[in-house]
């Protein structure tokens, strides 16, 4: 019982991702009806926010300082980060300490702007083409992107470590009366993502932009002819669905340190997910995300790689051909959205 | 000549002229010159040139022909990699048992898979083939290491059992490839004056197949199975209404691109025994993509040139580093020549890869028939400077 609720927890991490890409693929596609390619691209830029904020926030300069000397008898040089200096030791320490979840208030503005230049500098130009030519395209542009971050931050993984407060692990499983021990940040992470599903959804649900948005989503060329400005509406729409991609990869960069490549990686899989969730629907690709995120937990327990090896290396792409060849829709694609 | 019409028999004169003479073609600058580097002449580049060159050929017949974008292709190169070496280690060291395997597994491959990945369409299509290659490329890292040796890949052994041949030679070292007794990498030079080309075994032989190789992709072009492919890319629904199954010919030409790719991972590991699951990442079947976009989807020429293109690039670009610029650009006053090569330096060396996405990027965007697109055009604008007054009746494109 322990082990099964350790592999749920596990897979709710690793899901949460998944769900918050595949939610932004979704969006995309299901606005502008363009497949992104580039999608993983944004999820790297954002963990890159968050590696560039810890990196401005610790810059710091070099004071002599007399009193103190190394073991040489040469006065010491000691480096003080200028959030230090303004905000006092504690106060400055602690900034730097919580880089990460500072660095969500820059990655916001940040990634909106991203995805406003590119939806309305490139994939503008691509709607009334193929999708291949859109898969094309945007394949080319995450080449580019994940060569411009790996010139300027190298190819190394950069290791951005999460608050010390909330670094540690906790006993979960007392909530239950048994003993399971886990990383309080995947815990956050998984949080975290249920507020951001849940505040995409409310916006679309109970706001006037999301009514239109849902509406244009329905019948684009209709809501256009009531002299509503959907195309508008729909770059704003890239802007939140670039931005949710992110803040998942600036949360998840203390799980993982982030490297130039790791967009591409995730990027296969969460299309993946979509696809199982079927294309076009939010609901179907957080679903599927969650799902398949906890099932791949699953497949990893040793008990079941011992009855069938490996199967915890292509669970997911099994999955998806069973769902792809038996539902063509997925699991709760609409009618009629891209069925060929 | 062979049964094509004047202008195809003309086109594979080119492509053979092209491969057979590449040892010069492809060493301009004599030897010790500055632009030596840029020679691109020795064997172990110029048999990347036409096994990728094969690859993607093959990827056209089914991309070019009947539009289904598959971005899992390396799997069957990994796959004729794989059979390759395993013939090597078991039976002899001669290349033909090992291609003619590669390309039979393959193409058993390819069968199943496409079997099952056709019967869907589109972007569903993409992501099927993706998750068939994703899914041979994890085994064989995790699972399948038996057969796959893993991480360090598939390599020759001093104690390979096998039947045919020693399992070292007299001197204990790992015997070499062969053609019927003709080493591989057995290399004639010869010297010029300044220059050195170098014939390579290997590379005729690679040439050669891209011959028998490109020659076929022409048939099936011009063929009437060829012109089925090109209506199923058209329009799919209206030959479905007709009355016909579509789906025998696209499985066909699934299988035709998949047996090319084991015919150019087979010829791989014959140049060099070994494989490796990378061959078969998802990021190697995205490259014969861009070979083929880059060069020309759809037309018979683009994807050699495509696949020479960016290998060429690749080698070269990512040869030149600040030194060679600053020596390029010496002829400016300082100042300016800093600023030109900080503007360059992200897009050369290790940024190869920028370069090559802006390219991708650019001919996506305004070339979509890729350089052979640019070449025409660039011929009909010289035409039109030649002769204004012969207009030519502009193109009619078939109504949807």
């Amino acid at each position: 019982m322990d082990a099964i609720l350790l592999q749920i927890l596990n897979g709710l991490d690793k899901g949460s991702a998944y769900a918050l890409i595949a939610l932004g693929l979704t969006l995309i596609f299901g606005t502008l009806g363009v497949v992104n390619f580039a999608h993983g691209a944004l999820f790297m830029i954002g963990a890159f926010c968050a590696v560039t904020v810890q990196r401005l926030l610790s810059l710091s300069y070099e004071l002599v300082d007399e009193t103190q000397k190394d073991f040489l008898g040469n006065p010491l040089k000691v480096k003080t980060p200028y959030v230090e200096s303004w905000f006092g030791p504690e106060m400055g320490g602690a900034i730097i300490d919580w880089a990460v979840p500072i660095a969500i208030l820059f990655a916001i503005p940040i990634m909106i702007g991203v995805g406003y230049v590119m939806e309305r500098g490139l994939i503008k130009h691509f709607y009334k083409r193929p999708h291949a030519d859109q898969i094309l395209v945007t394949f080319g542009l995450a080449i580019v992107l994940q060569e411009v971050i790996k010139y300027f931050y190298g190819a190394n993984p950069i290791q951005t470590p999460s608050p010390q407060a909330l670094s540690g692990v906790a006993n979960v499983g007392a909530l239950f009366g048994m003993d399971i021990v886990y990383p309080v940040w995947r815990i956050v992470y998984f949080f975290f993502s249920v507020v951001i599903i849940g505040g995409i959804f409310s916006f679309l649900q109970f706001t006037t932009f999301g009514m239109v948005v849902r509406a244009g989503m329905a019948d684009r060329e209709t809501v256009g002819l009531l002299g509503i400005n959907i195309d508008r509406r729909f770059t704003i729409m890239f802007g939140i669905a670039a931005a949710v991609a992110g803040l998942a990869g600036v949360m998840y960069t203390p799980i993982n340190s982030p490297n130039y490549h790791m967009g591409m990686d995730f990027l296969v899989l969460s299309f993946v997910v979509v696809v199982v969730g079927g294309m076009g629907s939010l609901p179907g690709a957080v679903l599927a995300g969650f799902l398949l995120g906890i099932l791949e937990s699953f497949a990893s327990m040793n008990e079941i790689k011992s009855i069938l090896p490996g199967i915890d290396q292509i669970i997911i792409y099994v999955v998806a051909i069973i769902i792809l060849l038996t539902r063509p829709r997925g699991l709760m694609g609409r009618k009629g959205v891209m069925e060929e | 000549m062979f049964g094509l019409d004047n202008k195809d028999t003309r086109m594979l004169l080119v492509v053979a002229v092209l491969t057979l003479c590449a040892p010069f073609i492809l060493n301009p600058f004599p030897t010790d010159s500055a632009m030596a580097q840029f020679n691109a002449g020795y064997p172990d580049l110029m048999q990347r040139f036409v096994i990728f060159g094969i690859f993607a050929v093959g990827f056209n017949i089914l991309f070019g022909l009947t539009g289904y974008l598959s971005f899992g292709h390396a799997a069957f190169l990994g796959v004729g990699s794989y059979s390759a070496v395993w013939m090597f280690k078991l039976l002899s060291m001669n290349v033909v048992p090992a291609i003619l395997l590669s390309v039979v597994i393959s193409g058993l491959f390819a069968l199943v898979i496409g079997f099952v990945s056709l019967r869907r369409s589109g972007i569903y299509f993409s992501i099927l083939t993706l998750a068939f290659a994703q899914m041979s490329f994890n085994l064989a890292y995790s699972v399948l290491t038996p057969i796959t040796n893993g991480e360090t890949g598939l390599q020759l052994t001093l104690d390979d059992p096998r039947i045919l041949g020693v399992s070292a030679t007299a001197d204990g070292s790992i015997p070499v490839t062969s053609l019927f007794g003709l080493e591989m990498r057995s290399t004639f030079e010869m010297v010029v004056g300044p220059w050195a080309f170098q014939f390579n075994a290997g590379y005729y032989l690679c040439a050669l197949i891209l011959l028998a190789a490109f020659y076929l992709s022409i048939r099936i072009f011009r063929s009437p199975f060829g012109m089925m492919l090109r209506a199923v890319k058209s329009n799919q629904q209206r030959m479905n209404y007709t009355g016909l199954n579509t789906k025998p010919y696209t499985l066909a030409a699934f299988v035709i691109s998949g047996m090319y790719a084991g015919l150019a991972g087979g010829l791989m590991a014959s140049m060099d025994p070994l494989a490796g699951a990378e061959r078969m990442q998802w990021t190697a079947s995205g490259e014969v993509v861009l070979m083929t976009i880059l060069g020309g989807a759809g037309t018979l020429i683009g994807p050699v040139l495509g696949a020479g293109f960016i290998k060429y690039f690749e080698n070269i670009f990512s040869k030149i580093n600040d030194n060679v610029l600053h020596s390029w650009f010496s002829f400016m006053p300082d100042g300016i020549e800093d600023f030109v090569v900080f503007i360059i330096h992200p897009f050369i060396g290790k940024g190869w890869h920028l370069t090559l996405g802006i390219l991708f990027m650019l001919v996506v965007v305004f070339l979509p028939g890729g350089l052979v697109e640019g070449g025409q055009r660039i011929a009909k604008w010289a035409k039109k400077r030649k002769g204004k007054d012969s207009a030519t009746p502009g193109k009619t494109t078939p109504a949807e």
